[in-house]
């Protein structure tokens, strides 16, 4: 059990960087595709982040990188929580933690772009938390219990009574990802409008990790979603693993067909969106189970 | 071996161009030419940016600018300048508000002439700027014992007589396709 | 026992003391020994009952009766007095219905009812004592030099500050009797006091916002305080009994019934925990000096409020409507004023509503009265007491030293107080993320809401959480900005305010680590004696294992590289138009521009009318709803009897 729990920690601490920058190589490639051009190499984002290591080391302040390094650990800390079968809310709980870091980051070198970014990813933060909330309160519920190692080795699969919460989490995933319509906070795309939001004011090796920290919370966020189909069977894993990239290229393919939406329309829909799907779902869950 | 040159990310800014370029250099964007290719994206600050891309002479009101944006980009960087106006100040050169070229203000590694610079003689500059910023870089990690303020007064001293001294001068004409 | 009284009438004692010594230096001398003397006995009072766990105390004296019933008599007239003199009717009204009612009932009935235990002490008193004791006097330190500058401050106006410390220790007294009186109208003595105490710290500086705001304070409570002699009448009555262990024993028999006083008592906690829709005292009372605050919202005042329900807790829950009540108000209330703290910009006021916020949180714990809610509810008081009273000690020194409490103010408070910042930063971590206290607890009763089967709370906490981080964070941010050019200016904060912030930041973190052991040895023990039976604890010790690693790490890394960087510092980007100062920037026109950073309030989302106005719609409905049907029971089951 030890064992199985440290191989699967280191696992996923080799792994998942190489994944997540994979899929974000394979998300470059095809949403050039989508759009009709040839696209990068599939390994850009390592080449990228790479670079960004390799080149000059500055800071706006003398306190921001020490913000960013909790924001990388604690990142990093939750998947490995995640994937060492820890508790789900937990996972959460770490991943908010990460997230203020940055945003505290962000506020910390007093510029108005980052802070417009900060401020971006507060309103984000606030419009998708409820969602993640109730998905882990959801799997609670089905499989009585917030563990990650014991929801994965339950006897059915919770897709189908989870099936609300489902479509609700994919909805945030996309926030979570960082796609249009809700690229809000921080988006090459964005430049005109906030410069790079919450990450204007980071260059250099901050930046590197910053990236290789997301691909870690991808990774992660995927995790989540393979819970949905894990009935602890080969079958179980082999769906959860196809659904999980089918869910990764719809994101992509959102991404390529929405404009960036304003942050009134983003907040409301993640909420009517948690409150109709995630509430209901729960409620229907306290009648069947 | 160094990625530098492998994922370079660009800043471009208008001086006081008329437009032309900065159309040609968006068109470098598009599926046409893709220059995402190459690993270029089109950043929006500095602070991300290895390439500085500039389109149009520079006047007297944003001199500061140019200079300020060069400064804040990280070394290793290279400084692109596209368009005649951008090379030598062009048919604005004698305007009594017009300092030159980019290179009256900061030191340019590539130029790109041509009114406007086709998306071909960009993409060509840009490239020829990578080799530039590898360069740079195995100079960086050559120097690194070296004091780090090395780059930094070459920031500094601007004006026509550091043109000489720059790298290679492009001289990519915009008639090679087609 | 000896200690227990000790606790009740030193601070009378030095009350009295302070209230004729004009003298600052023996101010200063007088009530520093006094915090340490109640601070240190409330810590031998923790080890004396560690072991056994509490006691029950006879205290059969039939003279202290009469001494209450003459004070609250005294202190009627003085109500009735002073609404007629200020034309506040409505107080004098409710002292003219409720005194007589109680003096009435114990003369006619109370006599007759044998009380076996006056007084007692368990684990959860023990908890109260410990805070009120530490914290409570910590903050009467604090406020020694925060006087000096208020008076320095209100030079026009006479010294009342001998006045200021009498209130507060008498405050601290009966707070101790009130969390320890097992005789229901011992303790509606002390409630008494409590919200006539408040009145005076409200009302202090005399001006007419602060009179009005005292008065609704006051009302508010003493209509609280009517529904608490209104539960004692039925108690007695009915039930023929006074004391609130019989109470809670009969209700694991008869809780249909019990609930019935109990949701009297309850509606009494909910008015002093400011639950919506009563939650405007509370915010009212921000008119008074911090340190007023500061002893409401963290140890005194408001805490008696959930106390009471946290006590009720046994006879409340899902089944009847005292529980559902409580449950609802308290669910509601801890959405609608996390909502509405991201209006306000004012910072006392977002500590204010995240009070009503959290309070609300421990309401709805108690009102769910499994022992996981419980639990999590008292965890809550803990913390939120050490951690809150933090933030309003740190927001008064800020106040006096930046001359506003406008967190818009509080730009670059990093360069300009950095010790300051710093402490407030660890408050506002405290209040909200992952290995600090809040959230552990604020996870206990996540799991607890869900396992209550109520959907409309489960959905609460979850958008309510949501929100909470919104708001801290922004606030985080803003003390945390790094602006250029800021001078410091902490050389004036008087020592005693340092001293007392950072006892208090490491009060937050020690109780962050020790909470696994003060789960194992203090709550889970009495939630045993309680609820019956062996209580699992509602976080598994692996968890509480890797949030006490966290916690280290957190301090770890803070100590080893905050504030630390070899790196080249650059200006920032402003479009390529700094101007090198990180403040201006170079505008079209060729002027220099200064740029200011405002945070985001989302008025047109969450403005606080807009969420008072539903939120109070809401809960007030809830209280009609329950006190009706309870009443209702009570009509028609004295009417099978008859």
């Amino acid at each position: 059990m030890m064992i199985k729990m440290l191989i699967s920690i280191i696992a996923y601490l080799i792994l998942a960087p190489l994944v997540g920058g994979f899929l974000a190589g394979l998300d470059r490639k095809l949403s050039a595709r989508m759009q009709g051009r040839v696209g990068p190499p599939v390994l850009q984002p390592f080449y990228d982040v790479f670079k960004l290591f390799e080149k000059e080391a500055q800071t706006v302040t003398r306190v921001q990188d020490f913000y960013v390094m909790i924001f990388v650990i604690f990142v990093i800390a939750s998947g490995v929580i995640f994937f060492a079968g820890g508790d789900l809310l937990l996972v959460i709980f770490v991943l908010t933690v990460a997230s203020a870091f940055l945003i505290v980051a962000a506020y910390s070198s007093n510029s108005p772009y980052a802070q417009v970014g900060a401020e971006r990813e507060l309103l984000q933060m606030m419009a998708y938390e409820p969602m993640v909330l109730m998905t882990a309160i959801g799997f609670y519920m089905y499989c009585g219990s917030f563990a990650a190692r014991d929801i994965i080795v339950g006897v059915s699969m919770p897709f189908l009574p989870l099936i609300g919460i489902f479509i609700g989490f994919v909805f945030i995933l996309t926030i979570k990802f960082r796609k249009s319509p809700f690229d809000l906070s921080m988006s090459h795309h964005a430049h005109q409008e906030l410069v790079k939001g919450l990450t204007t004011e980071f260059s250099g090796k901050t930046l590197g990790l910053i990236e290789i920290s997301h691909w870690y919370e991808n990774v992660m966020l995927l995790g989540f979603v393979f819970l949905f189909f894990a009935n602890g069977t080969v079958w179980g894993a082999v769906i959860g693993v196809i659904v999980c990239i089918v869910t990764y290229f719809f994101e992509v393919l959102i991404d390529n067909s929405f404009a960036r939406m304003k942050w009134q329309f983003a907040f409301k829909a993640a909420w009517i969106v948690s409150l109709v799907f995630g509430v209901i779902n729960i409620f229907v869950l306290y009648l069947i189970v | 071996m160094s990625y530098i040159a492998k994922s370079p990310w660009v800043i471009h800014y208008d001086g006081s161009s008329c437009n032309g370029c900065d159309i040609e250099v968006l068109a470098c964007l598009t599926p046409m030419y893709d220059v995402e290719r190459f690993g270029i994206i089109n950043t929006g600050n500095p602070k991300h940016a290895d390439v500085f891309l500039v389109t149009g002479s520079v006047n007297e009101q944003n001199k500061d600018v140019v200079k300020q944006i060069y400064e804040q980009m990280p070394e290793p960087k290279v400084v692109v300048a596209v368009g005649i106006c951008a090379c030598s100040g062009g048919v604005f050169k004698q305007c009594y508000n017009i300092m030159g070229g980019v290179d009256t203000v900061i030191p340019v590694d590539v130029y790109v002439p041509g009114c406007a610079a086709r998306p071909e003689a960009i993409i060509d500059g840009v490239v020829k700027g990578l080799a530039v910023l590898q360069e740079k870089r195995d100079k960086m990690v050559k120097g690194i014992d070296a004091p780090a303020e090395a780059p930094e007064t070459k920031a500094e001293t601007s004006g026509e007589e550091e043109k000489a001294d720059q790298a290679e001068k492009t001289e990519e004409g915009g008639k090679t396709d087609e | 026992m000896g200690t227990i009284l000790f606790l009740i009438f030193f601070p009378i004692i030095i009350a009295l003391i302070l209230l004729v010594s004009k003298a600052d230096k023996v101010r200063d001398v007088i009530v520093k020994i006094a915090a340490l003397a109640i601070a240190a006995v409330s810590i031998v009072v923790a080890v004396q009952y560690f072991k056994s766990g509490g006691e029950n105390f006879a205290v059969n004296i039939e003279a202290v009766n009469y001494v209450m019933m003459v004070i609250e008599a005294l202190l009627a007239i003085y109500i009735i007095c002073t609404g007629i003199k200020h034309r506040k009717y409505l107080a004098s009204i409710f002292a003219l219905i409720q005194t007589p009612l109680l003096i009435w009932f114990e003369l006619t009935n109370g006599h007759h009812i044998a009380v076996q235990n006056n007084m007692y002490v368990d684990r959860l008193s023990v908890i109260m004592i410990l805070i009120i004791g530490i914290i409570g006097s910590l903050i009467t330190v604090y406020a020694l030099g925060y006087m000096k500058d208020f008076q320095h401050h209100h030079d026009d106006q006479p010294d009342r500050r001998p006045w200021f410390f009498f209130v507060m220790f008498i405050f601290l007294g009966a707070m101790v009797g009130l969390v320890t009186s097992n005789n229901m109208i011992w303790m509606y003595f002390f409630w008494e006091i409590t919200s006539l105490s408040s009145f005076w710290l409200i009302g202090f500086t005399k001006t007419e916002e602060a009179t009005n705001n005292a008065f609704r304070a006051l009302i508010m409570n003493l209509l609280g305080g009517l529904g608490f002699a209104i539960g004692i009448v039925i108690l007695g009555k009915v039930f023929g009994t006074l004391e609130l262990s019989s109470m809670l024993a009969l209700g694991s028999v008869y809780g249909e019934l019990m609930a019935i006083p109990a949701v009297f008592f309850a509606f009494a906690g909910i008015t002093k925990a400011a639950q919506m829709p009563f939650n405007s005292w509370l915010l009212g009372a921000m008119v008074a000096p911090t340190p007023t605050s500061a002893l409401l919202h963290s140890s005194t005042m408001v805490k008696a409020g959930v106390f009471m329900i946290i006590k009720l807790a046994p006879v409340l829950g899902m089944s009847n409507f005292a529980g559902i009540m409580t449950i609802m108000v308290g669910g509601i209330t801890f959405l609608m004023a996390s909502f509405a703290a991201i209006s306000q910009s004012n910072a006392k006021r977002v500590l204010a509503y995240s009070t009503i916020a959290n309070l609300g949180l421990i309401v709805a714990c108690g009102g769910i009265g499994t022992p996981e809610a419980v639990w999590a509810g008292v965890m809550l008081i803990i913390f939120h007491a050490v951690t809150k009273s933090l933030l309003f000690l740190c927001v008064g020194t800020a106040e006096h030293n930046i001359g506003s409490r406008d967190i818009e103010d509080m730009d670059g408070l990093f360069v300009r107080m950095p010790k300051l910042a710093g402490f407030m930063i660890i408050g506002i971590a405290g209040m909200l993320l992952a290995p600090f206290g809040m959230l552990i607890s604020k996870w206990a009763a996540m799991t607890a809401f869900v396992d209550s089967g109520n959907v409309i709370l489960v959905a609460i906490i979850c958008f309510g959480s949501a929100v909470t981080a919104f708001y801290w964070i922004k606030w985080m941010g803003k003390l945390a900005g790094i602006v250029a050019g800021e001078e410091r200016i902490d050389q004036n904060v008087h020592k005693e305010e340092t001293f007392v912030h950072a006892t208090l930041v490491a009060l937050v973190i020690i109780v962050c680590l020790m909470f696994p052991l003060i789960s194992m040895y203090m709550l889970v023990p009495y939630l045993e004696i309680v609820f019956g039976g062996l209580s699992a604890m509602v976080l598994s010790a692996d968890n509480m294992i890797i949030m006490v690693v966290m916690i280290a790490v957190l301090v770890l890394l803070t100590g080893l590289f905050f504030g630390k960087t070899n790196k080249k510092i650059v200006p920032i980007y402003l479009a390529g138009a700094n101007k090198g100062d990180n403040l201006t920037y170079q505008g079209s026109m060729g002027k220099d521009v200064a740029f200011k950073l405002r945070n985001w309030h989302m008025e047109s989302y969450f403005g606080e009318k807009k969420m008072n106005l539903i939120g109070g719609i809401i809960a007030t409905a809830m209280i009609v709803i329950g006190i009706g049907f309870m009443v209702g029971t009570l009509v028609s089951l004295l009417g099978g009897v008859a």
